[in-house]
């Protein structure tokens, strides 16, 4: 996964914070965030998880005239391509672990740009079968190349539906 | 708001109510914000009639944004240097969650002092959802 460019704007961070319900004025009001300690508006912990937006491959936003694996007319639209928890009954990839490290506050008018790599990877004896888990180390820069976030995304591949 | 090592002391809680009754408007407000649509969260028909799950559910990281609040709330969203999680349970539409954060250790690290807090999110039934740790800098 590369993203080449992610913008912080603040129309996003408004639009993320309502959406995990956090009224903090910080997020929605820049005289509030100016006269913060950070001195701007800064994005909520877990923010750079929206940079999917930003990843034109991203698997999970349909895309205009490419089949779908959600429905419409029918049940599902398409075989999903990725594991995504939708293939019917077969393995079924959960988000498991998550973990962000803030190298320095992420703030709007800020502009990063991602690149990940492979972490490890181990299994273990679950009550339904083989659990397989992946770690994805994502590293987001900003226009300085300095790291400011760096996050540990794992995924468990399950046998099915719990 | 930041806080001073001096304020704070290990074993200092806070309790904070995430979501009462969590809507499908919500889980959708979340694929929008977040741009992860998978049908899982949104699309009762699939994920009841291909993915074989009960119904739709919510994003484990809507739970893991809601559950931030309770660090941000407490230490000032740009002090936090740390934040992680385990997902641990399914949050479903109309789940009530509550977290609860703990100060487990206030270091000192090359003059800079920290707090380390460990998290936990339990649903309306005292189900655990999530847990986690995070650490945010302190004041001296």
């Amino acid at each position: 996964m590369a993203i080449e460019r992610f913008p912080i704007e603040a129309g996003h961070v408004l639009m993320f914070a309502r959406a995990i319900g956090d009224p903090n004025p910080i997020y929605a009001d820049a005289d509030v965030a100016t006269a913060s300690e950070v001195g701007a508006i800064p994005a909520p912990p877990t923010f750079v998880t929206a940079s999917a937006h930003f990843d034109p491959d991203y698997p999970l936003r349909p895309k205009p005239g490419e089949p779908w694996f959600g429905s419409g007319r029918e049940a599902t639209g398409a075989k999903p391509t990725v594991p995504s928890g939708g293939d019917g009954g077969g393995g079924t990839s959960l988000h498991a672990e998550q973990h962000y490290e803030y190298h320095r506050p992420l703030v709007v008018g800020d502009v990063l740009h991602a690149r990940g790599r492979k972490g490890e990877q181990w299994e273990k004896q679950g009550r339904s079968g083989t659990l397989k888990f992946t770690a994805l180390i994502t590293e987001y820069l900003d226009a300085n190349d300095e790291v400011v976030i760096t996050a540990r995304t794992v995924a468990v591949l399950t046998e099915g539906p719990k | 708001m930041s806080i001073s090592a001096s304020d704070l002391k290990v074993g200092d809680s806070k309790e904070l109510q995430l979501v009462d009754d969590l809507t499908r408007t919500q889980i959708v407000m979340y694929a929008g914000a977040s741009g992860d649509y998978n049908p899982l969260h949104s699309d009762e028909k699939f994920a009841r009639e291909v993915a074989g799950y009960p119904g739709i559910f919510a994003h484990g990281m809507l739970t893991m944004g809601m559950t931030g609040r309770i660090v941000t709330d407490w230490f000032d969203v740009a002090r936090v240097t740390k934040y992680g999680v385990r997902f641990v349970r399914q949050v479903w539409p109309g789940a009530t969650l509550t977290a609860t954060a703990v100060v487990d250790a206030i270091r000192d690290e090359d003059g800079v002092h920290y707090a380390d807090v460990s998290i936990t999110t339990v649903d309306q039934d005292g189900t655990t959802v999530l847990t986690g740790t995070a650490t945010a800098r302190l004041d001296p």
